[in-house]
């Protein structure tokens, strides 16, 4: 494992740019660890939600940027809840979250190729098309047997809706896209 | 009879797909309750988790467009049966709240501004609060004597509590009320707000394979013979992948996983089309069989007694 | 008039940011001003022989210091003047510290500033008088509230003292939260064999009366003579004729009223003796579960008891008592276990506190001291201690540390791996705060010698699952998300005000903090001391400590009592409201207004109400000279006169500037 280096390494920039966007102060954490406890994905994460927390405090961009924890991060809000220094974790893990789609450090592409399926249904429909953007994920990730199991019985049951409700405003739903994210994706 | 309760609706994208069964049951439920349910027109997505997981403008956004729409009507409350609706527009709504500099931001993307007057609640919120359980056991016809149900809230309608001030964030106990009026008896699961796994079932299934598992475990080794939520996503990962996580468990659940409404519209005594069961991946039959033997048991041991 | 300015550079605290001697130099044209220098250390020695040897060369009449805070050094420098011949009054302080080069860092401004300050000084010192202190005389006896470690060592230190004690207790029996311990730490020793003698001594002390089961109703008066109504709350029983005996609690048939004494973890009849070593050892009946108070019959006590002490018709009834000094020690409350939803405390039967714990582990306790799980019954193998619940944690409203749950803790795993041989104790801490005198010794041995696991972490939260809990948190060394299939979780619940603490605290004029724990005069050198004279603090209720800092402040407050009695007579201070009686209309909204009740209504000669100020009662607030529509109450030494010059001494200038441009 690389040596940190707490001096050179802390990256200021960084930390007050976390703050400012999340509105939450990292250095209220005392490393109790309760955010990592709670979290029920920490056993699929490269590093627990308390370490990230740390590393902030660190100034340690790289590091956290690049681990896989964000993307798998459900914002389920138990570290939130659970906090005794009242840090809205989730809120920071979004924020993160964010930069490093900015950054285009995405470490779980098929997260992002699923949300990216999802939003591209809202902007053309205004409305999620669940069916289009299963096909439109499988399509972009390749994985066409991980569901396949699902198929025929939401099929048969009629589970899911075969064809999208376009609403009257998707131009407006559409504009907002543009207007927030530009025409790049964040 | 209290005044008519009425509210804007926002059904949510899946009420109109994959939790059909949902968005039917909910709004059979409200009819017979006399709840007047006034869909917000043309209403379009909230972004769910993947906006959000983008940008907090952006989400937020998505969010307003309808809670504006939801001024113009009039209304002052709007309820919408999902949970991750509900919070997208309740933190769009507390941030725009607290911080009149993002509400600004907010509405410089947004055709029709939000002005933000609209309070934001869930369909079971309103059940509990401005209805009331004894009006809801009021209408129970056919109680659901004997079902035992493990209560499962999902992980965010509940949390994190300065957001979503609605019941326990530890142990909620709105939907246990309504169960128990209904005639069921009603399981102390502890997992309550514990995450299924989310949206990650297409993405990274291994996730929801272990945590809705997990959840199931727990139903199962309670002696559960169901399990009731409020969450579609929840819904389809403990039912419709109940089968896929046997397979990655080594494990033989049944457990039918019901939306509460659908158990209200049963014990309302409301009709197959008002709450399609069918649309269960795990099959209701066996739990509610089981509950009809116990029930005529019941009635037989009673009229028994009554003859000696 | 010749006043004397001083102005001290204290090292560098003030010289860094100030001119001094620009200020002395200034100073010299100040009103009367006679001699100005600057001085070093102005409170040491030397410093303190140069203002008396400069009062007596230049036949001063006032000095002025400017310096730091009056409530620091304010006596220092009265008794310097009483010594070169003034009167103590005739001296004011100038706060250029604190108020001016501790909180500004131009030098040029801070200078201007502490001129001015300095020019306030003079302009009040032109207006002083000489004031003498007066004499009275003292009730040498002292109230002790609350019976747990702390006021039974007040007591018995007090009255072996040769003082009369008046003991309050508000249970039925003294002990306090020790009395339900097991064991103590670092010692293991046991709880009730090392603190049941202290008790019998207070019962058989021919110094002190005891009234248990019993509350502070009001506080009137002030220090050397407070007077002062106790509640006898009713307790249905004769304690005169009550033997102890215990043969009503056995034969009473309502048998699931609450058990305080035993934390609740099982239930005692309605009519009860908390425990066989209770100080005094006399019954009480508890109304909310007693057959006959809820359905008006039953009288199974009445007709068992031996020596006809039952009456049911008893009502509450209130002594008064005379004292000269209060001592409060009314400990503190527990941490209310409910509050953490994701532990399940009250929800979950294998749930329980740490209190709870020590009434298992105990002999006299209500398993008889085995550990058994309150759910089933069963001898619990794995036990599971959470820290810091309801310690350190701010979204709960408790940011401090408690102190004492990482010692009580490590017992508690000690204890348990005597009581159980084959178990395994779990400890999720954050940091262990073990500070004192073989305390850290302590911990280590729970680890090392008892085999405790200590896991550094925060637990998320407890389940059942089938016959076990499930307790998931985390290993913060290992980085890592750790669960343990837990049969016992023992919270440690940490310390918080005792309930009641506020209303106490208004009915003796002491001040509180945010939690509503006591404040003490001075965090380091006035420990057992409250600003309100002749009140004292001994233990917790002053924050959160454990028996030996609890004992430790109980013989400190009976010591600081003694030395206050160690005189006959006490002075009284003069700077006190002072009705004019020619001005006074006897209106009376300065009675109303006295938080002190030091203002009374008299009538003069003529028979005409007039306002009375009692000098010994008044702490010089000075809210009744705001009130006075007729300006006849005046603040001695802070007279409506003496403001006025200091706000004209500041304003007048730059008034006169602004007129100007």
């Amino acid at each position: 494992m690389d040596v940190l280096k707490l001096d050179s390494g802390y990256d200021a920039a960084f930390v007050e740019a976390v703050m400012n966007e999340s509105g939450q102060d990292p250095f209220a954490c005392y490393q109790c660890g309760n955010c990592t406890a709670g979290c029920p994905y920490t056993f699929v994460y490269d590093l627990p939600v308390h370490q990230i927390m740390r590393l902030l405090q660190a100034g340690h961009k790289g590091r956290i940027l690049q681990s896989h924890s964000l993307w798998l991060c459900a914002t389920c809000e138990s570290c939130t809840t659970r906090c005794p220094n009242n840090i809205d974790v989730a809120r920071i893990m979004d924020v993160l979250r964010h930069m490093a789609g900015r950054e285009g450090m995405i470490t779980e592409k098929q997260v992002k190729q699923f949300n990216d399926s999802f939003l591209d249904s809202v902007k053309k429909h205004g409305r999620v098309f669940e069916f289009g953007t299963l096909v439109k994920y499988i399509a972009r990730s390749g994985r066409f047997w991980s569901d396949a199991d699902l198929g025929p019985k939401v099929m048969r049951k009629g589970k899911i809706a075969p064809r999208p409700h376009d609403i009257k405003g998707k131009d407006e739903v559409a504009r907002i896209f543009h207007s927030v994210l530009g025409d790049g994706k964040k | 009879m209290s005044p008519e309760l009425s509210y804007a609706y926002y059904p949510g994208c899946s009420g109109l797909s994959t939790s059909k069964d949902y968005e039917i049951s909910t709004r059979a439920v409200c009819r017979a309750l006399g709840i007047k349910l006034q869909e917000i027109p043309d209403w379009s997505c909230c972004g769910s988790t993947p906006a959000h997981t983008v940008d907090h403008v952006f989400s937020a956004a998505l969010s307003a467009r309808n809670l504006s729409l939801a001024e113009q009507m009039g209304s002052d409350t709007v309820i919408t049966p999902c949970p991750s609706c509900l919070t997208n527009l309740k933190v769009a709504a507390h941030r725009m709240e607290q911080e009149p500099a993002f509400q600004q931001e907010v509405n410089r993307h947004l055709q029709e501004p939000c002005v933000n007057t609209v309070q934001v609640k869930s369909v079971l919120q309103a059940l509990i609060q401005d209805l009331g359980p004894e009006a809801i056991a009021k209408q129970v016809e056919k109680p659901l004597s004997g079902l035992k149900i493990a209560p499962y809230y999902g992980c965010i309608m509940n949390r994190p509590p300065e957001v979503m001030d609605f019941d326990d964030p530890e142990n909620p106990v709105a939907m246990d009320e309504i169960l128990r009026g209904l005639g069921a008896e009603v399981l102390p699961y502890p997992l309550k707000v514990e995450c299924c796994g989310a949206s990650y079932g297409v993405a990274r299934k291994d996730v929801v394979m272990q945590l809705s598992g997990k959840l199931l475990d727990l139903a199962d080794s309670l002696g559960a013979d169901a399990i009731a939520t409020a969450c579609p996503l929840c819904q389809m990962n403990l039912d419709l992948r109940q089968d896929q996580i046997n397979a990655a468990l080594k494990r033989s659940f049944r457990l039918p996983v019901f939306y509460y409404t659908q158990l209200m519209g049963l014990a309302f005594g409301l009709e197959e089309k008002d709450l399609l069961l069918n649309k269960l991946n795990v099959p209701a039959g066996p739990a509610l069989a089981k509950m009809q033997q116990a029930a005529e048991a019941a009635a037989e041991q009673d009229a028994q007694t009554k003859e000696q | 008039m010749k006043i004397g300015v001083f102005v001290c550079h204290c090292g560098s605290n003030i010289a860094g940011t100030v001119d001094v001697a620009g200020v002395a130099q200034a100073a010299k044209n100040f009103p009367e001003v006679a001699f100005a220098t600057d001085l070093l250390y102005s409170c040491s020695e030397p410093g303190q022989e140069a203002i008396v040897q400069a009062v007596q060369e230049h036949d001063l009449d006032g000095v002025v210091v400017a310096a730091c805070t009056p409530r620091m050094h304010e006596p220092t420098f009265r008794r310097a003047v009483e010594r070169a011949g003034l009167n103590r009054y005739m001296f004011e302080m100038a706060n250029i510290r604190e108020h001016c080069s501790w909180v500004g860092k131009d030098k040029d401004a801070n200078t201007r500033k502490a001129s001015d300050l300095v020019l306030q000084a003079v302009e009040k010192l032109r207006f002083d008088r000489p004031l003498q202190a007066k004499s009275f005389d003292i009730n040498k006896r002292v109230l002790v509230v609350g019976g747990g470690v702390a006021g039974i060592q007040a007591a018995l230190d007090c009255a072996d003292g040769g003082l009369e004690v008046v003991l309050l207790e508000k249970t039925s029996t003294i002990g306090g939260k020790m009395a339900k311990l097991d064991k103590t730490f670092p010692t293991v020793d046991c709880s009730s064999c090392i603190l049941g003698p202290k008790m019998v001594d207070v019962s058989m002390h021919p110094n002190i009366t005891l009234y248990a089961y019993a509350e502070l109703e009001s506080v009137e008066g002030y220090v050397g003579n407070f007077e002062v109504s106790v509640k006898k709350k009713a307790t249905y029983v004769d304690w005169d004729k009550c033997t102890g005996c215990g043969l009503c609690m056995e034969k009473c048939p309502s048998k699931k009223a609450y058990d305080a004494f035993n934390e609740g973890i099982a239930p005692t009849r309605a009519i009860n003796i908390p425990f066989p070593q209770a100080i005094p050892k006399r019954a009480v009946i508890d109304p909310t579960y007693c057959r006959q108070f809820i359905k008006g019959k039953c009288g199974v006590c009445a007709k068992v008891c031996p020596t006809e002490a039952i009456d049911y018709e008893m009502q509450d009834s209130f002594v008064q008592e005379k004292v000269g000094a209060v001592i409060t020690a009314t400990g503190y409350d527990l941490f209310d276990y409910r509050k953490y939803g994701e532990y399940g405390g009250g929800r979950y039967p294998d749930v329980i506190t740490s209190m709870q714990y020590e009434r298992l582990l105990n002999a006299s306790g209500p398993t008889g001291g085995h550990i058994q799980r309150p759910s089933d019954g069963r001898e619990p193998k794995k036990v599971v201690f959470i820290q810091c619940v309801g310690s350190r944690d701010k979204s709960v409203d408790r940011p401090y540390c408690s102190g004492f749950c990482c010692m009580y803790t490590a017992k508690q795993t000690i204890l348990t791996k005597d009581h159980i041989p084959d178990s395994q104790s779990y400890v999720f801490y954050m940091d262990i705060r073990a500070p004192g005198k073989m305390y850290d010794e302590f911990t280590r041995r729970a680890m090392e010698e008892y085999g405790a696991q200590y896991i550094r972490g925060r637990v998320s939260q407890v389940y059942p699952y089938k016959d076990s809990l499930i307790v998931r948190g985390v290993d913060t060394l290992l980085g890592s998300q750790v669960e343990i299939e837990a049969d016992l979780v023992v919270l440690a619940v940490g310390a918080e005000a005792s309930r009641g603490a506020s209303e106490l605290a208004e009915k003796l004029r002491i001040s509180y903090d945010a939690y509503g724990f006591y404040m003490e005069s001075h965090p380091k050198l006035r420990p057992v001391e409250t600003n309100t004279a002749g009140v004292y603090l001994a233990g917790a209720c002053q924050g959160s400590k454990d028996i030996p800092a609890s004992v430790g402040q109980g013989s400190a407050a009976a010591a600081k009592v003694l030395a206050l009695f160690s005189k006959d007579q006490l002075e009284s201070d003069p700077q006190v409201a002072l009705v004019s009686q020619a001005r006074c209309v006897g209106c009376g909204k300065c009675v109303q207004t006295c938080p002190f009740g030091a203002i009374q209504l008299a009538e003069d000669r003529a028979g005409n109400p007039k306002a009375e100020v009692i000098e010994t009662v008044c702490q010089g607030c000075g809210l009744c000279t705001v009130t006075c529509p007729q300006s006849a109450i005046q603040l001695q030494h802070f007279t409506d006169n003496q403001i006025l010059a200091e706000v004209n001494a500041l304003c007048q200038q730059a008034m006169e500037e602004s007129f100007e441009s």
